[in-house]
């Protein structure tokens, strides 16, 4: 690991961002947009906001930076600049550490945006603090992140990125205790919901919204980490200085 | 090898920037090379031609260690190929210029002089000396094909490599400016620079210290551009290079159907394929 090129690559990402305005604009604002959606849908019914809203809010930033994840380093893998980053000085570490400081800082603030807007915009009402709903979407679009690129070392185009999307992300959300309690889905599938990391956010979320303290939101949250982690050394571990 | 290029070429590996051994390199199931010997020497501009599929962006990847191998070896400059040590003072230039197409020239320079811890100073020499001044805040998608592959070239320039990988790097480059960027690399061959360079434009060999010439995954000539012209009687290089392939066709390794009639898919076609598919 190598400070200066894991910067100068968090740097050079940045900046290519910052030349896309549009995708910057999407990034920040989608996730808004989708949350004042569903604020509206259920406007009528009293509390169904403040129960299913907090989770919203931690799953569309987790699915934004999964695609724009993995179709951005799925893409700097096809144009041949991954191949001549091989073979320079640059650590496998220091690529995936410098992607991730990148797209961490930009789901961090699209994270920020959202929270702020679902609260004062729409109303979000939580009896946990604020700033623990913000930290909890932080965690999940950096995981987004961390899972986009790890899938993108198993796709060779970005169609088949995006196809990933549905196959990793949806039965997340499904099996996540979303539409469901965990404790109440058939044993089998609440097995395989253990093994998956949004059910640990989703857990963390509804503690939050709760008002619960302590290891009922840190306790998950810290799960979520290891998979965070566990994704970032998966993906390091999947790029070859050799190819074929 | 079979003619060495250079009375002072006779000198033990010391003097070889690269070495090849016995390389054997498969691409699905065509073998590229089946037991590959080859020598290249310090200093000097050693030219890479061939048909289209004959292994030359094998040979160079293999070179600079991005390309798995099933046996052999590759020394470069007295290193395994792609050793660690070798990753700031071997450069190479993809044949897709390899740069970042949302940057501009002066920030894809900038990024890759970070990583190879070259000083800043060297960006504008690089830019300067590839004629990319005047572009130099343009993002690289609002340049011609010809500027693209000028700052894939210049990212190869950057630092003081010791050996320089160039896969075509004059490709799509008016006459005018292929002259220049030859002076470049003199220059660069005449400071002590190994540079190795493959290229289609056969008026380029000329411009070289050494041919090899490849075909089928073997090298059919290692040679000097006047001995090339000399041995075949040809008199340009076009002529000489189907000369050389067609004595080799006819010659010990008669089973192949002629010149480049098949050969296995290359890169650049399996990019275009996929380029023609989005």
């Amino acid at each position: 690991m190598n400070g200066t090129r894991t910067l100068a690559t968090a740097g050079r990402v940045l900046r290519q961002l910052s030349h896309d305005h549009r995708s910057i604009a999407l990034m920040l604002i989608a996730p808004s947009l989708l949350v004042g959606l569903f604020a509206w849908l259920f406007s009528d019914q009293d509390g169904v906001f403040d129960m299913y809203g907090p989770p919203i809010l931690a799953l569309f930033p987790f699915i934004i930076m999964f695609l724009i994840t993995s179709i951005t380093t799925l893409r700097e893998r096809r144009s041949g600049t991954l191949e001549r980053l091989m073979t320079t000085p640059l650590g496998k570490a220091d690529f995936i550490i410098g992607y991730a400081l990148a797209f961490g800082l930009m789901a961090m603030i699209q994270a920020v945006v959202t929270v702020t807007f679902a609260v004062w915009v729409c109303g979000l009402d939580t009896d946990g603090p604020v700033w623990q709903l913000g930290l909890v979407a932080v965690t999940d679009a950096v995981l987004g992140m961390a899972l986009g690129l790890l899938a993108s070392a198993f796709a060779r185009t970005e169609f088949q990125a995006v196809q990933f999307m549905p196959l990793i992300v949806f039965p997340q959300i499904l099996l996540g205790g979303l539409f469901m309690p965990r404790d109440q889905m058939p044993e089998a599938l609440y097995v395989i919901s253990n093994f998956l990391p949004l059910s640990y956010a989703i857990d963390a979320i509804n503690a939050v919204t709760a008002g619960d303290e302590g290891w009922d939101v840190y306790g998950p949250l810290l799960v979520v980490g290891g998979f965070l982690l566990g994704s970032l050394i998966l993906a390091a571990l999947t790029l070859r200085r050799r190819t074929p | 090898m079979m003619n060495k290029g250079r009375e002072d070429q006779a000198a033990p590996s010391a003097d070889d920037a690269v070495e090849v051994r016995g390389l054997r390199v498969k691409r699905g199931k065509n073998v590229v090379f089946d037991g590959l010997d080859l020598d290249i020497p310090r200093g000097q501009i050693t030219g890479l031609l061939g048909p289209s599929g004959c292994g030359k962006t094998t040979l160079m990847r293999s070179i600079v260690g991005v390309q798995k191998v099933e046996g052999g070896t590759v020394s470069v400059l007295g290193e395994p190929a792609g050793s660690a040590l070798l990753r700031h003072r071997v450069a190479y230039d993809t044949q897709a210029a390899s740069v970042y197409g949302d940057l501009t020239i002066r920030q894809n320079l900038s990024y890759f002089a970070r990583l190879i811890g070259a000083p800043h100073s060297d960006v504008e020499r690089v830019i300067a000396e590839t004629g990319l001044t005047a572009n130099a805040r343009q993002t690289i998608d609002s340049l011609s094909g010809g500027q693209e592959s000028r700052v894939s070239l210049a990212v190869a320039m950057l630092g003081a490599p010791q050996l320089m990988v160039l896969d075509e790097p004059t490709v799509g480059l008016d006459p005018l400016l292929r002259g220049e960027l030859w002076g470049v690399f003199r220059a660069l061959a005449d400071r002590g620079t190994t540079i190795v360079v493959s290229s289609h434009v056969m008026d380029e060999a000329l411009r070289c210290d050494r041919l090899l010439l490849m075909r089928a995954g073997r090298i059919i000539a290692d040679t000097t551009p006047d001995r090339l012209l000399a041995d075949t009687g040809a008199v340009d290089p076009d002529a000489a290079f189907l000369a050389l392939i067609e004595r080799d066709a006819t010659g010990d390794h008669a089973p192949d159907d002629g010149a480049g009639a098949q050969h296995p898919l290359t890169r650049r076609e399996l990019r275009e394929t996929e380029e023609g598919e989005r």
